[in-house]
């Protein structure tokens, strides 16, 4: 049950700001969070829910704004610091010592002693008394590591109650987890919940959050959208919230969504049932030539998922890809680019640049691999293939010995996708290309995908901005909470019609 | 989860930890085989603690510098530089033979400090503050001896090392002595282990069946007091074993019960984890130096003391040795996971087989390869092991 607006909070941020160099990560933010109540915070990438965490667990300074305690303003300039406060955070990945056992790491700098020495049967007494409280059943002698994700998730959550926590944030708990395991630890939540935690839950699984929140706070691009009961904001309205709508000059770019895509053929690439347990379930997706395929769902969605298993950068356990009718092994990156595949990830500072190497050493870094060693790139080849594309892609500054660490994000983007279309694939696969990147490069890029593919090159595009994925492709694959649920047809559906189907399609069966 | 379990789920169960027992076992029967029994002698027993307690002496502070993670290239010129010390001050200027012992664990604690600080608060990896304490300290070696060696030690300071206790008690052409303090360790031993079992079975654990218990306990008992045998009809009790003894009691109760200990290993196996759950990682670190140079200060008075003096090159590879003491062990590459009781029987491995090998008469280069190929061959193990078991998940 929602509790009343008038129980004292227990934590009262206002106006929160954080500046990184550059960027504004927060700008006045506020959050409440009251005792008894499962507060969601929900926003896009890049919309500051983990800076605004790390912000009330100490991890940042604030540069603006105050953090209320319980009515006494706080600062934290350590994560202790939160944690005696009675603010303690359950991370995604499991912040615990797996080579220790399940009652140590509950009682990890709490080990009761005796004449100076551990006491190991009050350490696993009391371990197992705080594991009882949450009616978890675990042997505290046992390591660790012989647990699944869940369970050690439980240990952290039980690991946190031995603080005596006020406040537990749970920073994508589920993200690893299958239905049941879920279901275990949302009892978990609605016990502490019920004893007058205050919970903070960040999931991208809309499901979870309308099934455990009694309160959500949108964010989006560091800014505050709102703070809703559940019960006041129907999922299209969150997603709406989520995403927002922004004005762009790209409104000229033409809708190649309607170019007609000739389907009579093969498919260029064509996966029957591709699926990893816990990652993605089953799914079929086809590519025809020239053809633009989006991907749209949140993040988390598994659509990110759905594109590392086609590539063979993770490993389906389950169906099959075939390429122009001929069933391929995708067990490495390598297999997908003998067949002319090419991914640009996500994750442009960690996968894709390699940022202490010059523009023209980036570009010409997917040719050589492809040739292998014995074959050296001419360093007028080189030159010539780097200037082509500095010139096609507009990378600014157009200077091919340009460390690339030091170009902005967007032209870091052009480098990127000129390194993929240096070797001439056939398919090419975007994760996310113009995410925070500024508008021009945004337009430049999408307007190169769009000549490209009418020039016959296969695009797999993924967007968090469904206008872009609206514009850019001809059919669109919409995900949901790790499953494929549903294709729309660009041309048949508009904006809200996607938001709704994102939102709603399918609902009720999922969970 | 209750249950008894038999001998093979017990040997699957911990292959790491049990396995290296089942090596030791192999390899010293393989050397007795090959040396005709010479490698079982009563002499030569005692020869090879006298010969490689340094050795296990400095084993016990790597594998807790290799549990949080970090690793220590500098213990051997550590070992030369406060056995220099040492040296200076009862041979060169004639004093009292404990002044020298305590001097060298003074200089080992302050060597540690120096690196801790590096390590600890200014956030150097101990790769490389090491890697400097490794020259550094060895030409403070070179500085101390004025490039030359000191020697003898008077006998008093020779008796740390060489000495044995014999006789205290009395005994027909064996040293009752011996046995009387190896049949304690044994009681000891069997008390502890039946007390654990029954905590074991009070938390419904799995436990080997009772007839295998009692087995288990009355064959170590029986080789521990064979070996008591051996060294009491020969030379009685050395004294490096006692102080080895003291060092193996006292730090595997650091490692396995104390705060610092299992901070230690909370530290190795998740370092965040450990910051965020409170655990002061920069002062762990610290210590866990400041242990090793301590440590290193003992291993360099019993060195000096055995080779009777100081000379510049003393503890050449030492640290080499120690390190492949704890892998060979059990001890993990990635940290987090060891245990001084596995490094012993590492380093005693190693002890055997260049034992074994000198006895055979095989040449010194064909003795480093195969040390080289057995560590290769350990962490291969601990990687394959690491590798089923985190693809079985």
């Amino acid at each position: 049950m929602p509790a009343d607006t008038e129980v004292p909070p227990v934590v009262q941020m206002r106006g929160i700001t954080i500046r990184f160099p550059g960027v504004l990560a927060l700008d006045h933010v506020d959050l409440t969070l009251r005792p008894g109540e499962v507060h969601s915070l929900m926003g896009e990438n890049g919309a500051g829910k983990s800076t605004l965490i790390k912000a009330l667990t100490g991890v940042y300074p604030v540069d603006g704004g105050t953090i209320t305690v319980t009515g006494t303003d706080r600062t934290f300039a350590s994560t202790a610091d939160a944690q005696a406060a009675g603010i303690s955070t359950v991370y995604q990945e499991v912040n615990l010592c797996p080579n220790l056992s399940v009652g140590e790491n509950v009682m990890l700098g709490h080990e009761p002693r005796r004449r100076g020495v551990i006491d190991w049967r009050a350490t696993h007494t009391e371990a197992a008394r705080h594991l009882e409280a949450l009616h978890l059943d675990i042997d505290t002698r046992s390591p660790l590591s012989r647990h699944s994700i869940a369970v050690q998730q439980l240990v952290a959550i039980s690991r946190a109650m031995v603080l005596d926590s006020k406040v537990l944030i749970l920073d994508e708990p589920t993200s690893s987890l299958d239905r049941d395991e879920v279901d275990q630890l949302f009892g978990v939540v609605r016990d502490l919940r019920d004893r007058g935690v205050a919970i903070l839950f960040v999931s991208h699984f809309l499901d979870q959050v309308y099934e455990i929140s009694d309160r959500i706070t949108v964010l989006r691009n560091g800014a505050l959208v709102g703070e809703h009961a559940v019960a006041d904001l129907p999922r299209d309205a969150l997603v709406t919230k989520m995403i927002g709508r922004e004005l762009h000059d790209l409104e000229s770019l033409s809708r190649t969504a309607h170019r007609a895509v000739d389907r009579s053929g093969e498919p260029l690439l064509s996966a029957r049932g591709i699926g990893r347990r816990g990652v993605l379930e089953p799914a079929d997706l086809d590519v025809y030539p020239g053809e633009v395929v989006g991907l749209a769902g949140l993040l988390g969605s598994g659509r990110t998922e759905l594109v590392r298993l086609l590539y063979g950068a993770d490993r389906a356990d389950v169906g099959h890809v075939s390429v122009r009718g001929e069933r391929a092994r995708m067990t490495s990156p390598r297999h997908a680019i003998d067949r002319r595949m090419a991914f640009s990830s996500e994750d442009r500072r960690g996968e894709g640049i390699v940022a202490d190497l010059t523009v023209a050493e980036n570009i010409v870094l997917g040719i050589q691999a492809q040739r292998g060693w014995a074959r050296p790139i001419r360093r007028s080849e080189r030159d010539a293939v780097v200037a082509e594309y500095i010139q096609a892609l507009g990378v600014r500054p157009a200077n091919p010995d340009a460390i690339v660490g030091n170009l902005s994000g967007g032209n870091q983007q052009k480098v990127l996708l000129a390194r993929w279309l240096a070797t001439a694939p056939e398919l090419l696969v975007l994760d996310e290309p113009t995410r925070g990147i500024d508008v021009g490069a945004k337009a430049d890029i999408q307007h190169k995908v769009s000549e490209l593919s009418a020039q016959g090159l296969s695009v797999i595009f993924i967007s968090s901005e469904l206008e872009e994925v609206l514009r850019l492709a001809q059919r669109i694959a919409v995900l949901r909470d790790r499953r494929k649920i549903g294709e729309l047809d660009s041309g048949q559906v508009d904006l809200d019609g996607l938001v709704d189907y994102l939102a709603n399609a399918g609902k009720g069966s999922a969970a | 989860m209750t249950g008894i379990a038999s001998i093979r789920e017990l040997m699957t169960r911990n292959m790491r930890q049990s396995g290296i027992y089942i090596a030791f076992v192999l390899i010293i029967a393989l050397f007795a085989i090959l040396t005709d029994g010479l490698l079982l002698s009563p002499g030569n027993i005692s020869n090879i603690v006298l010969q490689y307690s340094y050795i296990l002496i400095l084993a016990i502070g790597m594998v807790i510098v290799i549990i949080a993670g970090h690793i220590d290239l500098s213990v051997g010129s550590v070992v030369a530089f406060t056995g220099a010390v040492a040296a200076t001050l009862v041979i060169k200027d004639g004093q009292p033979w404990w002044v020298g012992v305590v001097a060298a664990l003074v200089v080992g604690l302050l060597v540690g400090a120096w690196q801790g600080f590096w390590v600890a608060f200014v956030g150097i990896p101990a790769f490389i503050v090491t890697l400097a304490g490794m020259l550094l300290f060895r030409g403070a070696t070179l500085l101390v001896l004025d490039n030359i060696s000191l020697s003898p030690f008077p006998r008093e300071y020779g008796q740390i090392a060489s000495g044995f206790q014999n006789g205290l008690i009395g005994g027909q052409g064996f040293d009752a002595f011996t046995l009387v303090v190896f049949g304690i360790a044994v009681a000891g031993y069997a008390f502890s282990q039946w007390r654990s079992r029954q905590a074991k079975l009070r938390y419904q654990q799995v436990v080997e069946a009772f007839p295998l218990f009692v087995l288990k306990i009355a064959l170590t008992g029986a080789v521990v007091m064979w070996f008591a045998y051996q060294l009491a009809t020969s030379r009685g009790l050395p004294n490096v074993l006692i102080i080895l003894a003291v060092l193996i009691i006292v730090y595997g109760l650091v490692t396995n019960r104390t705060v610092f200990g299992r901070h230690v290993y909370a530290i190795g196996g998740n370092l965040s984890a450990a910051q965020l759950s409170g655990v002061k990682v920069k002062w762990v670190n610290f210590w866990i130096m400041t242990n090793m140079g301590f440590l290193a200060g003992v291993a360099g008075a019993v060195y000096s003391s055995r080779s009777n003096g100081a000379q510049p090159a003393a503890g050449n590879m030492f640290e080499l040795d120690a390190i492949a003491a704890c892998f060979i062990g059990g001890a993990a590459v990635t940290g987090g996971v060891g245990r001084v009781s596995g490094a012993m029987v590492g380093g005693l491995i190693m002890g055997v087989m260049s034992n074994g090998m000198q006895l055979m008469g095989i040449d010194q280069s064909v003795q480093q390869v195969v040390k080289g190929l057995v560590l290769l061959l350990a962490v291969a193990f601990d990687v394959y092991n690491k590798r089923r078991a985190s693809g079985s998940r």
